[in-house]
């Protein structure tokens, strides 16, 4: 069984977002932590214990900047086997379908393989889009935000979140699947995998390697300002004591907000 | 003249509002573009609800009403909304960003090879081209964004776009298209927690709960009030990750952003992911014994008191409310 896991390395979702100089970003420098996508550990979790129980091998693959090597070193500390680093410019200066373009190429070098396993959102960008990309470059069925998998030969039955409640799904191998809050716990890397992963390898691949010519990773969506949310108007407190609270409330959701 | 073409999901043989939604928002562009608004129909028997999508503003319904088409399939969907794209070589494709269309769209845009906005809050047409506003990092921070070349293709949010003014005189032309309707994954069983509720992200009031309920046991008390204003249910990632309720229920950066009307925050301090997650609603309430909680900085009403001693009240005066008004 070999499992292709996609991270991304994000800001902490604790992180106080400012924005950057030029305006259409965040600013990087302001960000205090980084972090593997949250979305992206259920991933690696799940291939790991996929792995632990059935055998074979887990790569993890990540698309950014020098510091993006971080989230693999993670992954690998967790006990993925090896890993894969999209890193070139135009990439990073690229957008969602540019990148999943370049990540695609970099899993292709990987095949076979049975399973590509990503969080269901990279947290920051917020897009969701990822899995559905890779899924369809890849031509590999999809089945997205996972709350369970069981592999049994061949195929993978998946417990997914849809609106307002669940669904059973079922897909040949290979395939992708993307994980959602709920599949597992992830683990914390020890320090013994830790120190283990500093000796894994890690591949770097830029466009010319993954014979992926400019023109297709140049950006068809930008960003171009970004801004903070307006304040909010300060808050009104109801006074008196909870009977008079609650039906001065309600008296005013009706009356003044109209929402009830 | 140029298109813009939408996504009508329907569940059970009818239209999500939030399908509407999107119609409503693409014949309000279609002015600003100069463009016609076709809408995509997929499954069978789906015909009949044409009418109702022409009367929210479509001028053309391309119905994919294969039999194979009955159950959601990412494949054969994306392959018929695919077909749709190629054939009507649209301006703008803009779908709703449910559960079904954050799965459906960016297959759809991979294989059409067209740039994708996710999660968009407002649209505009700015020199025949679209301009659109979309929350980061779950609301911490707003981008504008733009497109180059076309199709110009984006998901909305539910629940932020007005719905129009649906108008019975209006017609649309029907066509049928037709797709392969094969899919590698599909659906073997719909869980029984699917009927019948109202998901977080669509609902117009929620009602969320925090640790200041102490414990799960309290938990009834939320729902109580949930209840009683035809709320759904939310929570904390606090109260998630102690596992008193699914994780479904979270709202915040790593569960779900919303945009009610009203949201209630019962016990929830408001720590800064959470309200990452909810700010954006209308009107917020909060209900806190900590007056320095930071989600009194985000409500536009507060209560300083004991949730134990305000929720009952509450739940009392918001059913006297809704009793008197039938």
């Amino acid at each position: 069984m070999k499992i292709v896991v996609c991270v991304k390395q994000v800001p902490d979702t604790e992180t106080r977002v400012k924005i950057a100089a030029s305006g259409s970003a965040v600013s990087e420098a302001d960000v205090a932590s980084w972090i593997v996508s949250p979305y992206d550990e259920f991933a690696i979790e799940e291939a790991l214990r996929i792995k632990e129980a059935k055998g074979g091998e887990v790569v993890v693959v990540t698309a950014g900047p020098d510091r993006a090597q971080a989230a693999l070193r993670t992954g690998l500390a967790m006990g993925a086997d090896s890993a894969v680093h999209v890193k070139d410019p135009l990439v990073d200066a690229s957008d969602t379908l540019g990148t999943a373009r370049a990540l695609a190429a970099a899993i292709r070098t990987l095949a076979p393989f049975d399973l590509v396993l990503c969080g269901q959102q990279g947290v920051g960008g917020d897009n969701s889009q990822m899995p559905g990309l890779l899924a369809e470059l890849l031509d590999l069925p999809q089945v997205t935000v996972a709350v369970k998998i069981e592999l049994q030969d061949g195929k993978a039955v998946v417990e997914r979140e849809i609106d307002g409640g669940r669904e059973t799904w079922e897909t040949p191998l290979p395939a992708l699947v993307s994980a959602q809050k709920g599949l597992n716990e992830p683990r914390y890397a020890s320090l013994k995998g830790i120190m283990a992963a500093k000796k894994k390898p890690i591949q770097v691949l830029d466009l010319a390697a993954l014979g992926v010519d400019a023109a297709s990773v140049a950006p068809k969506v930008s960003v171009t300002a970004m801004e903070l949310p307006p304040a909010r108007p300060a808050v009104r407190m109801i006074e008196g004591d909870p009977q008079t609270q609650a039906k001065e409330l309600v008296r005013l959701l009706h009356e003044e907000a109209k929402v009830i | 003249m140029a298109t813009i073409l939408t996504f009508a999901e329907q569940r059970d043989g009818k239209l999500r509002r939030a399908s509407l939604e999107v119609v409503s928002e693409a014949r309000r562009l279609a002015g600003g573009l100069g463009a016609a608004v076709t809408t995509v129909l997929i499954g069978p028997g789906t015909e009949s609800l044409a009418g109702e999508l022409a009367s929210y503003g479509s001028d053309r319904v391309v119905v994919f009403d294969d039999a194979a088409l009955g159950a959601y399939a990412t494949e054969a969907y994306a392959r018929a909304l695919s077909q749709a794209i190629s054939d009507a070589r649209p301006a703008v494709v803009l779908l709703p960003f449910t559960a079904m269309g954050k799965d459906l769209a960016p297959r759809v845009a991979a294989g059409v090879g067209a740039g994708l906005a996710s999660d968009c809050v407002a649209l505009e047409a700015k020199g025949g081209k679209l301009v659109a506003r979309r929350p980061m990092y779950a609301g911490k921070a707003y981008a504008t964004v733009e497109w180059a070349g076309e199709p110009q293709m984006a998901t909305l949010r539910p629940n932020v776009f007005a719905l129009g003014q649906p108008d019975a005189s209006r017609k649309a032309e029907v066509v049928k298209g037709s797709a392969p309707a094969s899919s590698r994954a599909k659906v073997a069983a719909v869980g029984a927690s699917a009927q019948g509720k109202v998901p977080l992200t669509e609902a117009q009031i929620i009602v969320s709960g925090g640790r200041g309920l102490k414990g799960p046991e309290n938990f009834p008390l939320v729902e109580a009030l949930a209840e009683a204003m035809g709320a759904a249910v939310g929570a904390s990632r606090a109260v998630v990750d102690a596992g008193w309720v699914d994780h479904q229920m979270q709202v915040g950066q790593t569960g779900k952003t919303v945009s009610p009307s009203l949201y209630v925050a019962c016990g929830i301090s408001g720590a800064i992911q959470h309200l990452a997650g909810m700010s954006s609603s209308k009107v917020i309430v909060a209900v806190n014994k900590d007056a320095d909680a930071p989600i009194f900085k985000v409500a536009d009403y507060g209560i300083l008191g004991d949730v134990f001693e305000v929720l009952p009240k509450l739940t009392e005066a918001a059913k006297a409310h809704f009793a008197s008004r039938g």
